[in-house]
């Protein structure tokens, strides 16, 4: 047995030369494999990605702008949403804009089965505001802020802020340099019993 | 397909090479051809290209060099000497072929050392190149690359292009694996038809190799979609992974190996394809789980905590039910007598006449008293129907076993539980956890994200505040007699709702002794009646009592908890001792009755036939032969009515508290004085704390009583599926979430440590009645026995073979009891006092942690300063002598920590630990600057 000559798998797996085949046509990638996602769900996920593919105006592209991802009910009211684009986006152009691959990463990461890991990690580039790798004392309060909401009675004071992230970082901050690394971060998140069960996102 | 492209350039560099022509040429054809292909693949082939103009001609000669070498040392291995000459720099399998067909021996033994000569001289080589060219740092690396790719000619344009990508996996794959693997790739590039009788050539050694390589690819394919790479990466990394398994995998094995292996990889595959669909069956299959999401999604964690307790208590019923359904109440329905065939069996003649009224089937009296619905109607018959059916012993075991299968099942759920929450140390991260973990992703509501924001606040207000709380204490004389006092206040109301219940139990024994038929509704029911309504009011008193204890409020939370606990469980132990004292009356009156019995039946033998007692007894209409009062009915009745009461009472109080009150709340506030919305009344908040007690006191009762009516797990099981249904509707239509927020999940085992608790108290008396109680002498499966705990020794002694009845005898021996007791004892100190050691241990080793970790810090630090002193010194030096340090010094203006020889020491200590920590693997920015640094 030649293993793996399954037809959904590998006839046209070939992302490459995803651009000559018909846009319309579902591009069924080995999802076994690759993502967490059973095939029905990557086939929900490509219609409604071509849905919103249909809805961008301007000329055809393969990428949808993240103006319209944001218009999935799933994350409108996310207060990461930007985050989640950027960190999922593979555009040369730092939009946040999102190929298909892009956005079954996402849907792949923020699915029921994905590992603690790979949502740990995710969870943790997300929060990572700058992109430097750390999550120092900034990305801490832009992150407190994004979860208190925009309005001003939510919002927290400069005194509770400043002793909100003392806090956190003394926690969490277990080598003690001021920043939460992944390490660290994936440490304190492998013992909340509720990540796992948050960190989703269904279709 | 670029893919194939490549391969045909390729063969064309192979027929130019086999022509003995100019390698440049063909070369560059092949750029060419690289540089046609898609946009996509535009930027994965970019850095590769780059990379080829910067080792501009010399390395690309080589590489044609050495392609050549390959290709005419297939074709005539007799040459291979002349061009070893030439091309020192050949890839390490290529020399081993050469080893090989030298002296095939040696190269097996040597192998090792040989690996370590080819690392060393591929390092001079590349050393020289360094001389020759500055920026080389990053291009090491790929030259060591570059140098396996092209001892692959098949693949190297694929490599190629693929470079970017493998560039992770590579450094996270370990050596020996890498060399292994370009080897066996070399191997690849003889003809693929011909790869089993390659494969046939080689060393068992080698086949190891092979066989690990490609599990080791096996292995990555199974674990690629747990790598947090982009789509693109890991579908190029399976692909070329697949390929390599594809080929060597069915090579490996020969003849009837290959195909069972085939086989097995086959089924391999099968089986978690399988295993995948039966997950999703089974999430499939949960119950109500849409409805739970719908009400986590509007309510948050705490609310839906209660709702899945709910479902968990459903599934517990479901099995208690299957088990008195399945086991005792259909053998008896079906196989035993049927009704009317005995005095048990049947309603007495006085009661007849109002047997089938809607009240009284209401209080479970008449016909419903006399079914499989509770314990009297049981015959004792040792074996019913065809099958035998030990019905006496089953109804026992039965009963034995639903309380069993509880502590089971509360037990394991909660060390589950415990388990979950890692280690015991909840708190530690308790802020951390509030940032990081609080946001629901789930979440796609905007009008439930604005009260997850206020929500998120609150709790983080909350958690400062407690903080701060934590670290200050005021004015502790007046809190300490304020919380006296309340504590006084609250064992007042316990003690008076104690006396009020044993009182009301005492009248209603009056009552019930006088006849009910004199008295009315209030009267037959003042019992249930009185303990539903102070379990209604009693918690309000205590709520208001205890805003006088100033305590934080998930402490209060606790109190309050506890004394609704205390309240309802003196309620339930009243009851119970004043059901002892009625148990005691009715023992009293079958005493009287039984002689009544014997006199009775003199007088009907007497009467009619004195002398031949072998003729055909007397025919006497089961409904008047005289009865014993049958307590065990009588409290399995009274478990029943008070459950009923009780649901009814839970639903009325959610009718008329929630849905009537949400109703005025929301059309009355039209036409009203003052805002009902945000005023005085508003909308109900839904009480978990109070629900989840209603619940785990009802189960208490449950399990009380299921002894003596079988028909308890199943009202039960309908008043959960009622309850279920009737509140997610209510919470979803009238009630608003709750301010006082709590942790779902660290409240779950105090859930359970409730259940258990009531469960033990719950079985005391129902074992104490079974043990210690002889039961009625004309009702029920025991009748005749003087204890109920007989019908095992019966059971012993008749169906099991005389020596089983000895051992069990020998071993029910208080002689080897109380030894085995001892040891259970000594068996659970000891567990205790291991996980004890294990805990400080742990903590021990968190502080070891911490302590070297800031040590590491004020290492790196100091480490960092030299290093930056020296860079400065050089800076200055630099710009004194020549343009050349125009690289450092702009080195030094970004924001990376100074390059040096130390450099990877003197990065922030966020590289060490983890393999993953330091560089993000699919991290967009943080290769590129690692490999910006590394160039420089």
């Amino acid at each position: 047995m030649r293993s793996g000559r399954d037809p959904c798998a590998f006839s046209r797996m070939d992302l490459f030369t995803r651009k000559k085949v018909q846009p319309t046509e579902p591009i069924l990638i080995p999802h076994g494999e690759l993502t967490f996602l059973t095939k029905q769900e990557i086939l929900m996920a490509h219609k409604i990605f071509s849905e919103l593919q249909d809805r961008e105006n301007g000329p055809y592209s393969s990428r949808v702008s993240m103006e319209k991802i944001h218009t999935l009910p799933e994350l409108k009211s996310n207060p990461f949403r930007k985050r989640i684009c950027h960190v999922f986006s593979t555009s040369d152009m730092k939009d946040g804009s999102l190929s298909f691959e892009d956005f079954l990463d996402l849907l792949s990461a923020f699915s029921d089965s994905a590992t603690l890991e790979i949502k740990s990690h995710y969870a943790f580039r997300i929060f990572d505001f700058d992109d430097d790798g750390t999550l120092d004392a900034r990305d801490l309060e832009k992150l407190v802020n994004s979860l208190t909401g925009e309005t001003d009675d939510t919002r927290l004071t400069g005194e509770e802020m400043r002793q909100l992230i003392s806090n956190i970082l003394e926690e969490s901050d277990i080598d003690k340099d001021g920043t939460v690394n992944l390490s660290e971060f994936q440490h304190v998140i492998s013992r909340s019993p509720d990540f796992v069960s948050s960190f989703k996102i269904v279709l | 397909m670029p893919r194939h492209k490549l391969i045909a350039s390729e063969s064309d560099v192979r027929i130019e090479v086999d022509e003995g022509k100019d390698n440049e040429f063909s070369l560059y054809y092949v750029e060419v051809e690289e540089n046609s292909k898609g946009g996509k693949e535009k930027q994965a082939t970019r850095d590769g290209k780059r990379r080829r103009e910067r080792n501009g001609e010399v390395s690309r000669r080589r590489a044609s060099e050495k392609r050549s070498t390959e290709m005419s040392n297939k074709r005539a291995e007799k040459k291979h000497e002349k061009h070893h000459k030439t091309t020192r720099k050949e890839g390490e399998k290529h020399r081993k072929k050469q080893r090989r067909n030298a002296d095939e021996e040696e190269a097996e033994e040597e192998s090792s050392k040989e690996k370590k000569n080819i690392k060393n001289e591929r390092t001079k080589t590349l050393k020289l190149e360094d001389e020759k060219e500055k920026d080389v740092k990053k291009k090491r690396k790929k030259h060591v690359k570059n140098e396996e790719d092209d001892a692959n000619p098949g693949k190297t344009k694929q490599k190629d292009c693929q470079d970017v990508a493998l560039k992770e996996k590579k450094k996270k794959r370990k050596k020996p694996e890498t060399t292994s693997e370009s080897e066996s790739n070399s191997d690849s590039e003889s003809k693929d038809n011909q790869a089993v009788g390659v494969l046939g050539s080689l060393t068992p050694e080698e086949l190891e190799k092979l066989k690990e390589a490609v599990d080791e690819r096996k292995k990555l394919i199974t674990t690629l979609k747990g790598k947090p790479w982009p789509m693109k990466k890991k579908l190029v990394i399976l692909r070329e992974s697949q390929e390599f398994v594809e080929k060597y995998e069915g090579a490996l094995g020969k003849g009837k190996g290959r195909k069972l292996y085939a086989y097995k990889v086959m089924m391999m595959k099968k089986w978690m394809k399988f295993q995948r669909d039966l997950e999703n069956f089974k999430t499939a299959c949960i119950p109500w789980e849409m409805k739970i999401k719908e009400i986590e999604s509007h309510f948050g964690s705490s609310v839906a905590s209660y709702f899945i307790f709910l479902r968990w208590m459903y599934g517990i019923n479901m099995i208690l039910f299957g088990l008195t359904f399945g086991l005792v109440m259909v053998p008896e329905a079906l196989m035993g007598k049927p009704y009317g065939s005995m005095s048990r069996k049947t309603v007495p003649r006085e009661e007849e006449a109002s047997a089938m009224n809607f009240a009284v089937l209401w209080d479970f009296g008449g016909y419903a008293k006399y079914s499989v619905l509770f314990y009297g109607y049981y015959n004792n018959q040792r074996a019913i129907g065809w099958l035998k059916f030990r019905m006496p012993l089953s109804y026992f075991l039965v009963g034995v076993g639903t309380v069993a299968y509880s502590y089971m099942v509360v037990i394991r759920t909660m060390a589950r539980n415990a388990n979950e929450e890692g280690g015991g140390d909840d708190t530690s991260f308790n802020f951390s956890w509030k940032t990081f973990t609080s946001w629901d992703y789930l979440i796609g509501n905007p009008e439930t994200a604005d009260n997850k924001f206020a929500c998120i606040t609150t709790s983080f207000k909350e958690a400062i505040v407690e903080e701060q709380e934590s670290k200050k204490d005021d004015n502790i004389h007046l809190t300490r007699f304020l919380r006296v006092l309340a504590n006084f206040l609250v064992l007042c109301c316990l003690a008076g709702s104690g006396y009020l219940i044993y009182f009301v139990v005492r009248r209603s024994q009056k009552f019930a002794l006088e006849g009910l038929e004199n008295y009315g509704w209030w009267e037959r029911n003042e019992v249930n009646m009185v303990m539903s309504l102070l379990g209604m009011f009693c918690p309000m008193l205590f709520d208001v009592i205890s805003t006088l204890e100033n305590y934080h409020p998930r402490i209060a939370l606790q109190w309050q908890l506890g004394r609704i606990f205390a309240l309802f469980l003196g309620n339930l132990y009243t009851f119970i001792i004043a059901l002892m004292d009625a148990i005691q009356l009715k023992r009293a009156e079958e005493e009287i009755v039984k002689k009544n019995m014997t006199i009775w039946q003199a007088n009907l033998y007497n009467g009619t036939m004195p002398d031949n007692s072998t003729a055909l007894p007397i025919t006497v209409h089961p409904g008047d032969v005289p009865r014993g009062p049958c307590w065990e009915t009588m409290v399995g009745q009274e478990f029943v009515r008070l459950i009923i009461s009780d649901t009814m009472t839970t639903y009325i109080t959610l009718l008329i508290g929630d849905f009537l009150r949400a109703v005025l709340v929301r059309f009355l506030n039209n036409c009203w004085c003052w805002d009902l919305e945000y005023g005085f009344p508003s909308y109900s908040e839904f009480d978990v704390s109070g629900n989840v007690l209603g619940l785990i006191f009802n189960q208490g009762m449950i399990w009380m009583g299921a002894f003596y009516a079988p028909c308890l797990p199943a009202l039960n099981l309908l008043r959960l599926h009622v309850s279920m249904y009737l509140q997610c509707w209510a919470v979803m239509c009238c009630n608003v979430p709750q301010e006082r927020v709590f942790k779902a999940s660290g409240s779950s085992n105090f859930y359970m440590a409730m259940l258990l608790v009531i469960l033990f108290l719950s079985t005391l008396p129902a074992i104490y009645t079974i043990v210690s109680i002889p039961p009625s002498f004309d009702c029920g499966p025991f009748s005749g026995k003087n204890r109920m705990l007989d019908v095992i020794q019966e059971t012993l002694e008749t169906d099991f073979p005389a020596w089983f009845g000895k051992v069990f005898s020998y071993a029910s021996n208080p002689g080897l009891v109380l030894p085995f007791l001892l040891l259970l004892v000594l068996a659970i100190y000891y567990l205790q006092s291991t996980s004890k050691t294990y805990k400080r241990v742990n903590m021990e080793l968190k502080k070891k942690l911490q302590t070297q970790n800031e040590e590491n810090k004020k290492k790196n630090k100091l480490a960092a300063l030299k290093t930056a002193n020296e860079l400065e010194q050089a800076r200055k030096a630099g710009e004194q002598h020549s343009n050349s340090a125009s690289d450092l010094g702009e080195n030094t203006q970004n924001s990376e920590p100074p390059v040096s020889s130390t450099h990877t020491t003197t990065r922030p200590p966020a590289s060490r630990g983890h393999t993953a920590s330091g560089h993000l693997p699919g991290h967009p920015q943080q290769p590129q600057k690692n490999s910006h640094s590394n160039r420089r």
